[in-house]
């Protein structure tokens, strides 16, 4: 393990922030060049609140992902959620803050089973997770009779659907925003802190971690449980922003995987950091962005998505023998 | 991962419509962008015209109840199944996997306790949305006795074996909804069809907005026939009123991913004019993408369902919602007794399909019922209701 030095954000590292940045900047240019009021405060807030979802997801897979293992059931973990939000809440708005409460023991819950299941029982996280997400996907079905019951409170959705307003400059600030840069913030400090540096050197050889007295099940669990917790969060934004719905996780732990990896993350553990992969969540909301007002159908975005998935890897299993 | 995506993708929005999803290989033929693009591959000139026209048509029977109602009816015989009762009636569903198979699997039980007197037994098979369970359903009915069998096909091509051989045995064979391709049902109850949706829908939008204006259109899903006959319908209404078809986009059922594309379509071209949909299931996350934007809600449609009607009402929004009425589900039950009875039924039978218009609206918007109930399920009359639907 390195310590960081004040440069390496600018150099071309594996696991740096450079490429991402330079992505990310390439796509901004061509979008204000087709639509020059994209990054005029009130379009660049919606986006950015909008985004946030996407963006928490990829922080809490970058934890998962730097440990060594996948998680495939956050998509189906948040769609869960929004579904079980709705028929408790019932459009009652005094059950936000209790619902909201079961809602984060029922994310922890999953996260705890998803880690103890990966490390204790050695089943690849790939094969856990994608037990979990068809079994999420199943339970939600069948508790809801295949239509989501009751609906969630205007006051349950005001985190992810309103923002504060009237304000000098930026006009508009989404409550997402803030909630997104709070999280963001939280997952910096547990990037610094021992368990941070103790995930990434589990990621990348957990012989030697566990050799130098790592509890290497405790520091997986873990980042199973803060993706999870994540995932919870993200729920209350979408459900927020639009409702309930079955579909309201369909496909974000594909998002999540494509951004992770586009930051910089290895898939297989040990280098990224979760700034990096926070942006590549926001460089890919960027990119679907650019293909809309491009004219591309939105039917590309998994090709898109698989294709960076793997020109990523291959990038990266190119330039590892330098480190 | 590709793949995996893809298919997940696939598997979590293949419950996101009430239409049939037919195993037809149609790719997506709309263009996005501007234009309408090429006629859908789903297209037929003759069924078109028939619709159209139906639109048009009074129908016979009683009123206040269209379920018992039929459009241009022509009546078959059906002596030959007259028997005295009580019957057991056997019922062979494509799946409840959707809210509006939902209200119209309750509306039909609720019928079905109308004529307790009359049905000793009434059997229900859920198919769960699968064709060879179906298959299997329908062949297990036959060895039950039943004096009528009413089948919802989950797909046309697949079900159509199944349900001739049904016939084969000699009992009564009702399909409704969705359609095969047998003639041998006693038979077929719909309502006029989805040329019928998507016309009316395009030509108020098209109506409502200025001349020349910017529509977006938003499909769930291509390659589903029902939907796609939606469309094509709606593109020759608005290639004809001559409107600027800024974007056709699929939207998987998905609200956040509705309110996303519209928020985006706002933001590329300043205002849209009208927002065409071949489905009301995210016509609100549409209808608040304009709201979170700062801007009017231009003229949309949306359907039946309650959450729609409720911000319409609330919102003083210029909207209409053509259905496909949840009502059909009680008119199967009906042409079953009334074919034991051995008296004559219309084949096909054509249901009418109203519309909700800004002057009805009142008598639909029921603040009371589920947002994900449909208000035109004609059950407000059966027993039970309005707990049976909550």
């Amino acid at each position: 393990m390195r310590i960081a030095r004040p440069p390496r954000l600018l150099t071309f590292r594996s696991g740096g922030l450079a490429p991402i940045l330079v992505i990310l900047a390439v796509l901004l240019i061509l979008l204000t060049a087709r639509q020059p009021d994209f990054l005029s405060p009130p379009s660049l807030m919606s986006f950015l609140g909008r985004s946030a979802p996407v963006v928490l997801l990829a922080a809490g897979q970058y934890f998962v992902i730097v440990s060594g293992e996948l998680d495939l059931s956050v998509g189906s973990l948040v769609t869960a959620q929004v579904v079980i939000a709705a028929r408790l809440i019932d459009g009652d708005p005094s059950a936000g803050r209790p619902v909201a409460v079961l809602l984060l023991a029922f994310g922890i819950a999953v996260g705890l089973v998803n880690g103890l299941v990966t490390t204790l029982l050695r089943v690849p996280s790939f094969i856990t997770t994608l037990g979990m997400f068809l079994i999420l996907v199943g339970a939600v079905y069948l508790w809801s009779d295949g239509a989501p019951k009751g609906g969630l409170s205007e006051e349950f959705r005001r985190l992810g659907r309103s923002a504060f307003e009237d304000l000098p400059v930026l006009g508009r600030i989404p409550y997402a925003l803030v909630v997104l840069l709070a999280a963001a913030a939280a997952a910096l400090v547990l990037t610094r802190s021992d368990f941070g540096r103790t995930l990434v050197a589990v990621g990348g050889n957990p012989r030697t971690a566990e050799l130098s007295g790592v509890r290497v099940w405790r520091a997986k669990t873990m980042a199973f449980v803060l993706s999870s917790v994540a995932a919870t969060l993200a729920a209350v934004l979408i459900g927020g922003y639009s409702g309930v719905s079955f579909q309201a996780g369909a496909g974000l732990e594909f998002g999540a995987i494509t951004a992770a990896v586009l930051g910089g993350v290895a898939l297989g553990g040990g280098r990224g950091s979760v700034v990096g992969a926070m942006l590549g969540a926001l460089t890919l909301e960027t990119l679907f962005t650019l293909m809309n007002f491009y004219g591309v159908s939105g039917a590309l975005r998994p090709t898109v998505q698989g294709a960076i998935i793997l020109l990523a890897v291959a990038a990266a299993s190119f330039r590892l023998p330098s480190r | 991962m590709t793949v995996l995506a893809v298919s997940a993708l696939l598997v979590l929005s293949g419950c996101a419509t009430d239409e049939p999803t037919t195993g037809a290989s149609g790719s997506p033929s709309a263009g996005t962008g501007s234009g309408t693009g090429e006629q859908s591959k789903f297209f037929v000139r003759a069924d078109y015209d028939k619709q159209l026209a139906l639109l048009d048509a009074t129908p016979t029977g009683p009123a206040g109840k269209p379920w018992e109602q039929a459009l241009n009816p022509e009546m078959v015989e059906t002596a030959k199944f007259k028997k005295p009762g009580p019957y057991k009636i056997c019922f062979s569903n494509a799946g409840l996997n959707n809210p509006w198979r939902q209200v119209g699997f309750k509306t039909m039980r609720a019928e079905v306790d109308t004529h307790r007197g009359r049905i000793s037994e009434f059997v229900h098979v859920d198919a769960e949305g699968k064709d060879q369970k179906q298959i299997a359903d329908i062949n297990d009915l036959l060895g039950k006795g039943c004096h009528a069998l009413i089948v919802s096909p989950n797909t046309t091509a697949t079900l159509t074996p199944a349900v001739e051989a049904a016939c084969r045995k000699g009992l009564p064979v009702i399909v409704f909804d969705r359609g095969v391709d047998t003639t041998c049902p006693v038979t077929f109850i719909n309502p006029i069809g989805g040329y019928g949706f998507g016309h009316v829908a395009a030509e108020f939008v098209s109506q409502k907005m200025k001349a020349g204006g910017k529509v977006l259109a938003l499909r769930i899903l291509p390659g589903v026939d029902a939907l796609e006959t939606r469309w094509a319908a709606a593109k020759i209404a608005f290639d004809k009123a001559g409107v600027d078809i800024v974007g056709v986009e699929f939207t998987d059922g998905d609200p956040a991913r509705t309110k996303k594309i519209v928020n985006d379509y706002i933001q590329r071209y300043g205002t849209i004019d009208g927002v065409w949909m071949d489905a009301g299931a995210v016509a609100g996350a549409a209808v608040e993408a304009f709201e979170d934007a700062g801007k009017p809600v231009p003229p949309i449609n949306g359907e039946d369902q309650l959450d729609f009607l409720k911000l319409w009402k609330d919102k003083k929004l210029t909207a209409i919602a053509p259905t496909y009425p949840t009502y059909q589900w009680r008119t199967p039950i009906i042409a079953a007794l009334k074919i034991l009875d051995g008296e004559q039924v219309p084949n096909p039978w054509k249901l009418p399909q109203p519309t909700i218009t800004r002057d009805n609206l009142d008598e639909y918007v029921d603040p009371t019922m589920p947002p994900l109930h449909y208000a035109m399920c004609g059950c407000t009359d059966l027993p039970g209701y309005p707990r049976r639907w909550k």
